[in-house]
């Protein structure tokens, strides 16, 4: 194996250890969007009977929520640990080391991936236990395991870049209600073409959590839907190409400075 | 009773001056209510129309009454982080050690979260006649809407406020905060009582919240209903919560 892999893996499973060590930050990213799910489960339910709801299940329709929402916990948490590691002077030390920069990012990001799988594998299979069937069937499963592992990439680059950029734990924390803000201002609760309030479905439109929250909802509730899939990693795939792009830059003018 | 006042004017000051003058403290305060107004009076509108769903005064309204009582309420709780992390820096030996009645210690921190919630509420309500809110109610009416919040704010306050003199660090923030969210997300939140089907309908027609959130509703749209009952629990939660919260004082002073 390569000296880069190894290293990427090393600081990969060191990011996964530093987070099932703080109980805090497993627990509320599995228990709290769980929760949220149950509350707007049954206080929407008598949504679906709404002329045009594509489903009769809220559940099923919500269970998109947690998996968008639980990426965005686990990467705020995450990168909080990280910009410790700046706060700490741990980013110094290695800097010191034959490690590369490039290494460092891909395995605090990879690490991080690892978590929001384990998280998706939760909050599937408390969906199934409560009564969810995927409309596209075991392959659907896996596929919405691919677009959480895409989801997450964005998320976590976007975090890794304000973590580098400000080097400051508050600051990272600070993100958490502005990525809220993409959530509220999505589809989340309702589907785009039944938003009644015009402002409202446009903002929803230009958003991008709308269309990974489409895609998730897609193979729960659709099946196959190229269409929604397709926006849903295209969406991933350029938040995480911006994230990343930007977490590089910030990454070796961190460096630079140290 | 002078100590008293002189405590309180002095930790409330403290701690208003934190938060109007910190945005990482001022701006989640203004922003989470923000948020929610927002997501579920603009996108959840069209519930509206579900059969059954009569609320005079239309969805805004209804969501209004809502967020108001949460942020009620979750000002008091994000002034209970406020006194944990006052136990953390050491600030809350020094005062503890240096008022001369301590009961005052929590009149102050009640206060600034009075204070805080106001400003929000200011917020809130600015936001929703912009958005065209439409309101049944009287001028007693609306009194008796911002009161009742009034109240579980205080409510929200003195429950915090004996989670962190009892824990007495940051980390208790959840303990102070997820029983105030599930019980708030557990009432009639997006429907009236009478839609809510299955589970939710049963934990809904038990929750305290819920004849609040009613009454709330019923005082928007000028067709009171409830007001006495809901005025009661406010009071009793308050009665239960202020013993919770002096208990909590005595526990912190014990621990020196």
């Amino acid at each position: 194996m390569s000296p880069s892999l190894v290293q990427a893996a090393t600081l990969g499973r060191r990011a996964i250890v530093r987070t099932a060590r703080q109980p805090a930050n497993v627990i509320f990213p599995l228990i709290f969007p769980m929760l949220l799910l149950a509350v707007n489960a049954g206080g929407l339910r008598s949504a679906t009977r709404l002329p045009g709801f594509p489903t009769d299940s809220f559940l099923a329709f919500a269970l998109a929520v947690p998996f968008v929402q639980g990426a965005l916990l686990a990467t705020i948490n995450a990168n909080v640990e990280f910009a410790r590691d700046i706060q700490t002077g741990f980013l110094n030390r290695l800097a010191l080391t034959p490690v590369r920069g490039i290494v460092l990012l891909v395995g605090q990001l990879g690490g991080l991936i690892t978590i929001a799988v384990v998280q998706g594998v939760f909050y599937l299979v408390v969906a199934l236990a409560f009564g969810v069937r995927l409309a596209s069937g075991v392959g659907g499963a896996v596929m919405l395991l691919l677009l959480e592992v895409a989801i997450a990439l964005g998320f976590a680059a976007l975090g890794s870049w304000a973590a580098l950029r400000t080097g400051s734990t508050e600051a990272v924390q600070g993100l958490f209600p502005v990525f809220f803000v993409f959530l509220f201002l999505s589809s989340m609760n309702m589907p785009r073409n039944l938003i009644q309030t015009d402002w409202f479905r446009w903002v929803a439109t230009i958003n991008p959590v709308s269309y990974l929250i489409e895609a998730v909802r897609s193979l729960v509730i659709e099946g196959w839907n190229g269409e929604a899939l397709g926006l849903g990693f295209a969406a991933a795939g350029g938040l995480s190409l911006f994230g990343f792009a930007l977490a590089t830059h910030a990454l070796w003018r961190r460096l630079e400075r140290t | 009773m002078n100590d008293t006042v002189a405590v309180a004017r002095g930790v409330s000051w403290r701690m208003l001056h934190t938060f109007f003058t910190n945005p990482a403290f001022l701006l989640p305060s203004l922003a989470f209510p923000l948020f929610f107004f927002t997501a579920f009076a603009g996108g959840l509108s069209r519930v509206s129309q579900i059969p059954g769903f009569d609320f005079p005064t239309g969805y805004t309204a209804f969501q209004f009454v809502f967020v108001l009582l949460q942020s009620a309420a979750f000002a008091g709780v994000f002034t209970g982080f406020g006194i944990a992390r006052d136990f953390e820096s050491g600030f809350m030996r020094r005062l503890m050690l240096a008022a001369p009645n301590r009961s005052g210690i929590l009149l102050g921190y009640s206060f600034s979260a009075l204070v805080r919630w106001l400003t929000v509420a200011s917020v809130v309500t600015a936001v929703a006649l912009l958005a065209r809110m439409k309101i049944g109610g009287g001028g007693v009416d609306l009194f008796a809407l911002y009161t009742l919040a009034l109240l579980l704010n205080l409510a929200g306050t003195l429950w915090a406020t004996g989670v962190a003199m009892r824990l007495r660090t940051q980390q208790a923030a959840p303990v102070m905060q997820m029983p105030v969210f599930l019980l708030l997300f557990f009432a009639p939140v997006y429907v009236p009582l009478d839609l809510l089907q299955g589970w939710i309908h049963g934990v809904a027609s038990v929750n305290p919240i819920t004849p609040l959130l009613e009454a709330g509703r019923g005082f928007i749209s000028g067709a009171p209903e409830l007001a006495l009952a809901s005025f009661a629990i406010a009071a009793g939660l308050i009665a239960g919560f202020c013993f919770w919260a002096v208990r909590g004082l005595r526990s912190a002073e014990a621990a020196g």
